[in-house]
């Protein structure tokens, strides 16, 4: 079995409205050097075999939207 | 004309659309549920608002995936009338019958209120004879309407731009736009203009005992194709 991680981020040029907010509040925690907070999503997939380009097309036809967001595929050691 | 109301699990503003559709214009509606194969009979399609899959992954990525929206797909290309409000934009949007994708408000907050649209479309079948400024609710959290410029301007020289969050002078202003939408952007046609997609509600303002009879300028649309077949 293969872990593999699909790391979904919010394309730069956009407004991450919730990161915002996080950075705000750490802001408030003293964390002053902070100039930006940006959060995406980690799913994890336990696949019985890999197969790079059907984990893309999961990415693809699912996983994430190519008009907001960028992904990474990572699999585990 | 019949129009499909089409159901998935967490859409909580299917009976608000089938009652427009039904009391308010008085057209046939019937329920959809998203695991079926057809619309055979119908004339429109209604996608409502909610909360489909719990807006797991992302708002509308699951439902735009369900088995009926194959034919929801096929239906729309065959250029007859489809709207999705609310969610049911989200999930037009992420099944490619519109383009561009809507995030989280920009100022973070769940917004429930009246909102001034600008009719920037009057010509299309969901928005021919629409009055320039209308007043309609907006229930969302993620409704920011984003698309990169080219494709704004794209939509904006072919009229696909259908209406705009204004004030009550119908000004687009930075307050006027509520979720931080691109270009103040609510609303948005396909290319054939068959297909609206729009974060307010207009089955929440098709009545005046809900505040608003405005709603009911753009689905009257459907009687209108339903008169023209």
């Amino acid at each position: 079995m293969t872990t593999v991680r699909v790391y979904v981020t919010l394309k730069p040029s956009l407004l991450d409205s919730a990161g915002r907010t996080v950075a705000q509040s750490l802001g408030k925690l003293g964390y002053s050097e902070l100039q930006e907070v940006r959060i995406g999503k980690l799913i994890e997939l336990k696949l019985e075999t890999y197969d790079e380009a059907r984990v893309k097309e999961m990415c693809n036809k699912l996983l994430a939207n190519p008009v907001i967001e960028d992904y990474r595929i990572e699999v585990a050691p | 004309m019949r129009v499909a109301v089409i159901r998935f699990p967490g859409s909580n503003c299917d009976q608000d659309a089938f009652h427009s559709v039904k009391d308010d214009l008085g057209l046939d509606a019937a329920y959809v549920w998203h695991e079926d194969h057809s619309l055979s009979g119908f004339d429109a399609v209604f996608v409502p608002g909610g909360f489909s899959y719990g807006d797991y992954l992302r708002c509308g990525a699951m439902a735009s995936r369900a088995p009926i929206m194959e034919e929801v797909r096929r239906f729309a290309d065959e250029g007859r009338p489809v709207i999705g409000a609310c969610n049911g934009f989200q999930v037009l949007c992420e099944a490619g019958l519109l383009p561009g994708a809507l995030l989280l408000n920009a100022g973070q907050k769940f917004l429930c209120k009246d909102v001034y649209l600008r009719a920037e479309n009057r010509t299309s079948m969901w928005t021919r004879g629409v009055d320039k400024i209308l007043r309609i609710p907006i229930a969302h959290g993620e409704g920011r309407y984003v698309a990169d410029e080219d494709a704004v301007k794209r939509l904006e020289d072919s009229g696909q731009i259908a209406f705009r969050y204004v004030d009550s002078a119908g000004e687009a202003t930075d307050e006027a736009n509520v979720n931080g939408s691109a270009h103040s952007i609510a609303g948005v046609l396909n290319e054939g203009g068959n297909v609206l997609g729009l974060m307010p509600h207009p089955e929440r303002a098709s009545r005046a005992l809900l505040g608003s009879v405005d709603g009911l300028q753009i689905l009257n649309a459907l009687k209108l194709v339903a008169s023209n077949r």
